[in-house]
Protein backbone atom coordinates (compact mmCIF):
# COMPACT_ATOMS: atom_id res chain seq x y z
CA UNK A 1 0.00 0.00 0.00
CA UNK A 2 1.53 3.31 -1.03
CA UNK A 3 1.80 6.25 1.32
CA UNK A 4 -0.49 8.35 -0.85
CA UNK A 5 -3.16 5.63 -0.89
CA UNK A 6 -3.21 5.11 2.87
CA UNK A 7 -3.28 8.86 3.35
CA UNK A 8 -6.26 9.07 0.99
CA UNK A 9 -8.13 6.45 2.98
CA UNK A 10 -7.33 8.05 6.30
CA UNK A 11 -8.25 11.50 5.03
CA UNK A 12 -11.60 10.17 3.75
CA UNK A 13 -12.30 8.36 7.03
CA UNK A 14 -11.60 11.51 9.06
CA UNK A 15 -13.62 13.63 6.63
CA UNK A 16 -16.55 11.25 7.16
CA UNK A 17 -16.32 11.70 10.92
CA UNK A 18 -16.07 15.49 10.51
CA UNK A 19 -19.11 15.58 8.21
CA UNK A 20 -21.12 13.60 10.76
CA UNK A 21 -20.11 15.68 13.82
CA UNK A 22 -22.75 18.44 13.54
CA UNK A 23 -25.45 15.79 13.09
CA UNK A 24 -24.34 14.11 16.31
CA UNK A 25 -25.43 17.24 18.16
CA UNK A 26 -29.00 16.49 17.08
CA UNK A 27 -28.69 12.71 17.54
CA UNK A 28 -27.37 12.80 21.12
CA UNK A 29 -30.53 14.16 22.79
CA UNK A 30 -32.60 11.82 20.58
CA UNK A 31 -30.60 8.81 21.89
CA UNK A 32 -30.94 9.99 25.49
CA UNK A 33 -34.70 10.44 25.08
CA UNK A 34 -34.91 6.90 23.65
CA UNK A 35 -32.98 5.47 26.63
CA UNK A 36 -35.22 7.29 29.11
CA UNK A 37 -38.37 6.26 27.23
CA UNK A 38 -37.29 2.60 27.19
CA UNK A 39 -36.84 2.72 30.99
CA UNK A 40 -40.26 4.30 31.57
CA UNK A 41 -41.76 1.64 29.25
CA UNK A 42 -40.37 -1.04 31.59
CA UNK A 43 -37.71 -2.53 29.30
CA UNK A 44 -34.71 -4.07 31.08
CA UNK A 45 -31.59 -1.87 30.64
CA UNK A 46 -29.65 -4.59 28.77
CA UNK A 47 -32.51 -5.08 26.30
CA UNK A 48 -32.86 -1.32 25.75
CA UNK A 49 -29.13 -1.14 25.07
CA UNK A 50 -29.24 -4.20 22.76
CA UNK A 51 -31.94 -2.52 20.68
CA UNK A 52 -29.50 0.32 19.98
CA UNK A 53 -26.65 -2.00 18.98
CA UNK A 54 -28.58 -4.82 17.22
CA UNK A 55 -31.40 -2.84 15.61
CA UNK A 56 -29.53 0.50 15.37
CA UNK A 57 -32.53 2.41 13.98
CA UNK A 58 -33.80 5.38 15.99
CA UNK A 59 -37.37 5.85 14.80
CA UNK A 60 -38.03 2.07 14.78
CA UNK A 61 -36.72 1.85 18.35
CA UNK A 62 -39.13 4.59 19.49
CA UNK A 63 -42.09 2.86 17.83
CA UNK A 64 -41.39 -0.66 19.10
CA UNK A 65 -40.66 0.57 22.63
CA UNK A 66 -44.29 1.71 22.79
CA UNK A 67 -45.38 -1.69 21.44
CA UNK A 68 -43.36 -3.57 24.08
CA UNK A 69 -45.01 -1.39 26.74
CA UNK A 70 -48.50 -2.29 25.51
CA UNK A 71 -47.81 -6.04 25.40
CA UNK A 72 -47.84 -6.47 21.60
CA UNK A 73 -46.88 -10.00 20.38
CA UNK A 74 -43.26 -10.40 19.25
CA UNK A 75 -44.07 -11.27 15.63
CA UNK A 76 -46.16 -8.10 15.24
CA UNK A 77 -43.27 -6.08 16.71
CA UNK A 78 -40.78 -7.59 14.23
CA UNK A 79 -43.13 -6.87 11.30
CA UNK A 80 -43.63 -3.32 12.54
CA UNK A 81 -39.86 -2.75 12.69
CA UNK A 82 -39.63 -4.05 9.12
CA UNK A 83 -42.28 -1.60 7.88
CA UNK A 84 -40.71 1.36 9.72
CA UNK A 85 -37.30 0.49 8.26
CA UNK A 86 -38.44 -0.26 4.69
CA UNK A 87 -37.16 3.17 3.56
CA UNK A 88 -33.66 1.82 4.18
CA UNK A 89 -34.13 -0.34 1.08
CA UNK A 90 -34.16 2.91 -0.91
CA UNK A 91 -30.88 3.89 0.76
CA UNK A 92 -29.49 0.46 -0.06
CA UNK A 93 -30.43 0.91 -3.73
CA UNK A 94 -29.09 4.46 -3.73
CA UNK A 95 -25.58 3.61 -2.43
CA UNK A 96 -25.33 0.16 -4.06
CA UNK A 97 -23.80 1.40 -7.37
CA UNK A 98 -20.99 3.07 -5.42
CA UNK A 99 -20.27 -0.05 -3.34
CA UNK A 100 -20.45 -2.67 -6.10
CA UNK A 101 -16.67 -3.15 -6.39
CA UNK A 102 -16.21 -3.75 -2.64
CA UNK A 103 -15.81 -7.18 -1.04
CA UNK A 104 -18.54 -8.87 1.00
CA UNK A 105 -17.03 -7.79 4.35
CA UNK A 106 -17.15 -4.10 3.38
CA UNK A 107 -20.67 -4.47 1.97
CA UNK A 108 -21.79 -6.27 5.12
CA UNK A 109 -20.30 -3.66 7.45
CA UNK A 110 -21.55 -0.61 5.55
CA UNK A 111 -25.04 -2.14 5.30
CA UNK A 112 -25.12 -2.47 9.10
CA UNK A 113 -24.15 1.22 9.45
CA UNK A 114 -26.65 2.45 6.81
CA UNK A 115 -28.92 4.76 8.85
CA UNK A 116 -30.78 7.98 7.92
CA UNK A 117 -27.95 10.12 9.28
CA UNK A 118 -25.01 8.18 7.74
CA UNK A 119 -26.81 7.90 4.39
CA UNK A 120 -27.56 11.63 4.25
CA UNK A 121 -23.87 12.48 4.71
CA UNK A 122 -22.49 9.60 2.63
CA UNK A 123 -24.61 10.20 -0.47
CA UNK A 124 -23.55 13.88 -0.60
CA UNK A 125 -19.89 12.74 -0.52
CA UNK A 126 -20.47 10.19 -3.30
CA UNK A 127 -22.24 12.70 -5.55
CA UNK A 128 -20.05 15.74 -4.98
CA UNK A 129 -16.70 14.32 -3.82
CA UNK A 130 -13.70 13.22 -5.92
CA UNK A 131 -13.86 9.86 -7.72
CA UNK A 132 -10.78 8.54 -5.92
CA UNK A 133 -12.24 5.12 -5.06
CA UNK A 134 -12.09 5.83 -1.31
CA UNK A 135 -15.67 7.01 -0.79
CA UNK A 136 -16.44 3.94 1.32
CA UNK A 137 -13.92 5.12 3.95
CA UNK A 138 -15.94 8.34 4.23
CA UNK A 139 -19.15 6.36 4.74
CA UNK A 140 -17.38 4.16 7.31
CA UNK A 141 -16.16 7.21 9.26
CA UNK A 142 -19.62 8.78 9.28
CA UNK A 143 -21.30 5.46 10.17
CA UNK A 144 -18.93 4.63 13.04
CA UNK A 145 -19.18 8.16 14.47
CA UNK A 146 -22.95 7.85 14.48
CA UNK A 147 -22.87 4.30 15.89
CA UNK A 148 -20.63 5.26 18.81
CA UNK A 149 -22.73 8.34 19.62
CA UNK A 150 -25.96 6.34 19.48
CA UNK A 151 -24.64 3.72 21.91
CA UNK A 152 -23.25 6.31 24.36
CA UNK A 153 -26.34 8.53 24.27
CA UNK A 154 -28.63 5.50 24.76
CA UNK A 155 -26.56 4.45 27.78
CA UNK A 156 -26.71 8.00 29.16
CA UNK A 157 -30.49 8.05 28.71
CA UNK A 158 -30.88 4.68 30.46
CA UNK A 159 -28.66 5.85 33.32
CA UNK A 160 -30.08 9.35 33.77
CA UNK A 161 -33.70 8.45 33.05
CA UNK A 162 -36.08 11.32 32.29
CA UNK A 163 -34.26 14.05 34.22
CA UNK A 164 -34.35 16.42 31.23
CA UNK A 165 -37.72 18.22 31.28
CA UNK A 166 -39.93 17.71 28.22
CA UNK A 167 -40.41 21.50 28.01
CA UNK A 168 -36.85 21.81 26.67
CA UNK A 169 -38.19 20.19 23.45
CA UNK A 170 -34.80 18.56 22.83
CA UNK A 171 -36.46 16.06 20.48
CA UNK A 172 -36.79 18.94 17.99
CA UNK A 173 -33.00 18.97 17.45
CA UNK A 174 -33.31 15.96 15.15
CA UNK A 175 -35.86 17.67 12.90
CA UNK A 176 -33.56 20.73 12.76
CA UNK A 177 -30.66 18.47 11.76
CA UNK A 178 -32.71 17.08 8.89
CA UNK A 179 -33.68 20.62 7.80
CA UNK A 180 -29.97 21.46 7.52
CA UNK A 181 -29.41 18.28 5.50
CA UNK A 182 -32.35 18.71 3.12
CA UNK A 183 -31.62 22.31 2.09
CA UNK A 184 -28.34 21.52 0.27
CA UNK A 185 -30.02 18.43 -1.26
CA UNK A 186 -32.47 20.69 -3.11
CA UNK A 187 -30.49 21.32 -6.30
CA UNK A 188 -33.22 22.02 -8.82
CA UNK A 189 -36.99 22.38 -9.22
CA UNK A 190 -37.75 18.63 -9.46
CA UNK A 191 -36.00 18.20 -6.09
CA UNK A 192 -38.19 20.90 -4.57
CA UNK A 193 -41.31 19.26 -6.05
CA UNK A 194 -40.22 15.91 -4.56
CA UNK A 195 -39.64 17.53 -1.16
CA UNK A 196 -42.98 19.39 -1.10
CA UNK A 197 -45.00 16.37 -2.30
CA UNK A 198 -43.35 14.10 0.28
CA UNK A 199 -43.81 16.69 3.04
CA UNK A 200 -47.47 17.25 2.17
CA UNK A 201 -48.35 13.55 2.15
CA UNK A 202 -46.32 13.00 5.35
CA UNK A 203 -48.37 15.72 7.07
CA UNK A 204 -51.69 14.12 6.11
CA UNK A 205 -50.48 10.57 6.79
CA UNK A 206 -48.63 11.31 10.06
CA UNK A 207 -51.20 9.33 12.06
CA UNK A 208 -51.09 6.19 9.91
CA UNK A 209 -50.04 3.16 11.97
CA UNK A 210 -46.43 1.97 12.17
CA UNK A 211 -45.00 4.98 10.30
CA UNK A 212 -46.47 3.70 7.02
CA UNK A 213 -47.23 7.37 6.28
CA UNK A 214 -43.49 8.04 6.11
CA UNK A 215 -43.07 5.34 3.47
CA UNK A 216 -46.09 6.48 1.43
CA UNK A 217 -44.87 10.08 1.60
CA UNK A 218 -41.34 9.16 0.46
CA UNK A 219 -42.62 7.14 -2.51
CA UNK A 220 -45.06 9.93 -3.47
CA UNK A 221 -42.19 12.43 -3.34
CA UNK A 222 -40.00 10.29 -5.60
CA UNK A 223 -42.80 9.86 -8.17
CA UNK A 224 -43.61 13.60 -8.06
CA UNK A 225 -39.92 14.42 -8.58
CA UNK A 226 -39.78 12.06 -11.57
CA UNK A 227 -42.79 13.69 -13.24
CA UNK A 228 -41.36 17.15 -12.57
CA UNK A 229 -38.01 16.12 -14.11
CA UNK A 230 -39.75 14.60 -17.14
CA UNK A 231 -41.88 17.73 -17.56
CA UNK A 232 -38.78 19.94 -17.37
CA UNK A 233 -36.81 17.72 -19.78
CA UNK A 234 -39.66 17.61 -22.34
CA UNK A 235 -39.52 21.35 -22.92
CA UNK A 236 -36.25 22.82 -24.24
CA UNK A 237 -36.86 26.20 -22.60
CA UNK A 238 -37.28 24.51 -19.25
CA UNK A 239 -34.30 22.22 -19.61
CA UNK A 240 -32.09 24.51 -17.55
CA UNK A 241 -34.30 23.68 -14.56
CA UNK A 242 -32.66 20.25 -14.43
CA UNK A 243 -28.91 20.09 -14.26
CA UNK A 244 -28.45 16.64 -12.79
CA UNK A 245 -26.06 14.03 -14.11
CA UNK A 246 -26.51 10.35 -13.36
CA UNK A 247 -24.42 8.94 -10.48
CA UNK A 248 -20.79 8.13 -11.15
CA UNK A 249 -19.87 4.52 -11.83
CA UNK A 250 -17.00 3.66 -9.48
CA UNK B 1 -43.43 -10.92 27.50
CA UNK B 2 -40.88 -13.45 28.81
CA UNK B 3 -37.19 -12.64 28.76
CA UNK B 4 -36.56 -15.22 26.02
CA UNK B 5 -39.36 -13.84 23.85
CA UNK B 6 -38.07 -10.31 24.38
CA UNK B 7 -34.57 -11.21 23.18
CA UNK B 8 -35.86 -13.29 20.26
CA UNK B 9 -37.94 -10.29 19.19
CA UNK B 10 -34.93 -7.95 19.41
CA UNK B 11 -32.69 -10.31 17.42
CA UNK B 12 -35.51 -10.84 14.88
CA UNK B 13 -35.89 -7.09 14.40
CA UNK B 14 -32.13 -6.76 14.01
CA UNK B 15 -31.98 -9.45 11.31
CA UNK B 16 -34.94 -8.04 9.37
CA UNK B 17 -33.52 -4.50 9.52
CA UNK B 18 -30.06 -5.69 8.47
CA UNK B 19 -31.49 -7.65 5.52
CA UNK B 20 -33.39 -4.56 4.35
CA UNK B 21 -30.22 -2.44 4.48
CA UNK B 22 -28.10 -5.10 2.79
CA UNK B 23 -30.69 -6.03 0.12
CA UNK B 24 -29.75 -4.02 -2.98
CA UNK B 25 -26.10 -3.62 -1.91
CA UNK B 26 -25.70 -7.41 -1.93
CA UNK B 27 -27.77 -7.91 -5.11
CA UNK B 28 -25.89 -5.44 -7.26
CA UNK B 29 -23.11 -7.12 -9.21
CA UNK B 30 -25.28 -10.23 -9.61
CA UNK B 31 -28.39 -8.40 -10.81
CA UNK B 32 -28.29 -5.11 -12.73
CA UNK B 33 -30.64 -2.24 -11.98
CA UNK B 34 -32.03 -0.43 -15.01
CA UNK B 35 -30.12 2.86 -15.51
CA UNK B 36 -33.25 5.02 -15.19
CA UNK B 37 -33.93 3.42 -11.80
CA UNK B 38 -30.55 4.59 -10.55
CA UNK B 39 -31.25 8.12 -11.77
CA UNK B 40 -34.68 8.07 -10.12
CA UNK B 41 -33.12 7.34 -6.75
CA UNK B 42 -31.67 10.85 -6.63
CA UNK B 43 -35.04 11.94 -5.25
CA UNK B 44 -34.66 9.72 -2.17
CA UNK B 45 -32.82 12.28 0.04
CA UNK B 46 -35.17 15.27 -0.51
CA UNK B 47 -38.28 13.06 -0.30
CA UNK B 48 -37.45 11.09 2.85
CA UNK B 49 -35.94 14.02 4.76
CA UNK B 50 -38.96 16.23 4.00
CA UNK B 51 -41.31 13.42 5.00
CA UNK B 52 -39.57 13.33 8.39
CA UNK B 53 -39.42 17.13 8.87
CA UNK B 54 -42.90 18.38 7.83
CA UNK B 55 -44.95 16.53 10.49
CA UNK B 56 -42.38 17.46 13.18
CA UNK B 57 -42.97 21.13 12.43
CA UNK B 58 -46.60 21.42 11.32
CA UNK B 59 -48.13 18.51 13.22
CA UNK B 60 -46.21 18.22 16.53
CA UNK B 61 -47.74 15.64 18.85
CA UNK B 62 -50.27 14.68 16.15
CA UNK B 63 -52.19 18.00 16.12
CA UNK B 64 -52.14 20.24 13.03
CA UNK B 65 -50.57 23.59 13.84
CA UNK B 66 -50.83 25.87 10.79
CA UNK B 67 -50.19 29.30 12.24
CA UNK B 68 -47.54 31.99 11.81
CA UNK B 69 -47.26 31.80 15.62
CA UNK B 70 -46.15 28.14 15.52
CA UNK B 71 -42.74 28.35 17.24
CA UNK B 72 -41.49 25.24 15.43
CA UNK B 73 -42.38 26.78 12.06
CA UNK B 74 -40.50 29.97 12.91
CA UNK B 75 -37.55 27.96 14.29
CA UNK B 76 -37.59 25.87 11.12
CA UNK B 77 -37.54 28.96 8.88
CA UNK B 78 -34.67 30.45 10.88
CA UNK B 79 -32.83 27.13 10.58
CA UNK B 80 -33.51 26.85 6.84
CA UNK B 81 -31.88 30.22 6.14
CA UNK B 82 -28.66 29.46 8.05
CA UNK B 83 -27.66 26.49 5.81
CA UNK B 84 -25.15 25.06 8.30
CA UNK B 85 -26.00 22.11 10.54
CA UNK B 86 -24.53 23.50 13.77
CA UNK B 87 -25.97 26.99 13.22
CA UNK B 88 -29.26 25.44 12.17
CA UNK B 89 -29.63 23.49 15.40
CA UNK B 90 -28.46 26.42 17.55
CA UNK B 91 -30.63 29.02 15.80
CA UNK B 92 -33.63 26.70 15.69
CA UNK B 93 -33.47 25.72 19.37
CA UNK B 94 -32.90 29.31 20.58
CA UNK B 95 -35.82 30.49 18.44
CA UNK B 96 -38.03 27.69 19.79
CA UNK B 97 -37.11 28.37 23.42
CA UNK B 98 -37.67 32.15 23.11
CA UNK B 99 -41.05 31.65 21.46
CA UNK B 100 -42.11 29.05 24.03
CA UNK B 101 -41.02 31.37 26.87
CA UNK B 102 -42.91 34.45 25.68
CA UNK B 103 -46.19 32.62 25.04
Amino acid sequence: MSEALSHGRRAEFLAGIRAELPILLGVTPFGMIYGALAMSAGLPPDAAMAMSSILFAGSAQFVVTQLFATGTPGLVIVLTAAVVNLRHMLYSASVAPYLRRLGPAWKGLLAYLLTDEAYAVGIIRYRRGPENGHGHWHLLGAGLALWTTWQLSTAAGIFLGSQVPASWSLDFTLALTFIALVVPALEDRPDVVAALAAGGVALLAADWPYKTGLLAATLTGIVAGLYAARWAAGHPDRRKATNKTPPERP
Amino acid sequence: MSRTALWLTIVGMGLVTYDIRLSVIALLGRVELPPHFQRDLRFVPPAVLSAIIFPEILRPGGTFYFSPANPRLIAGLVAWRTKNVLLTIAAGMVALWILQAIR
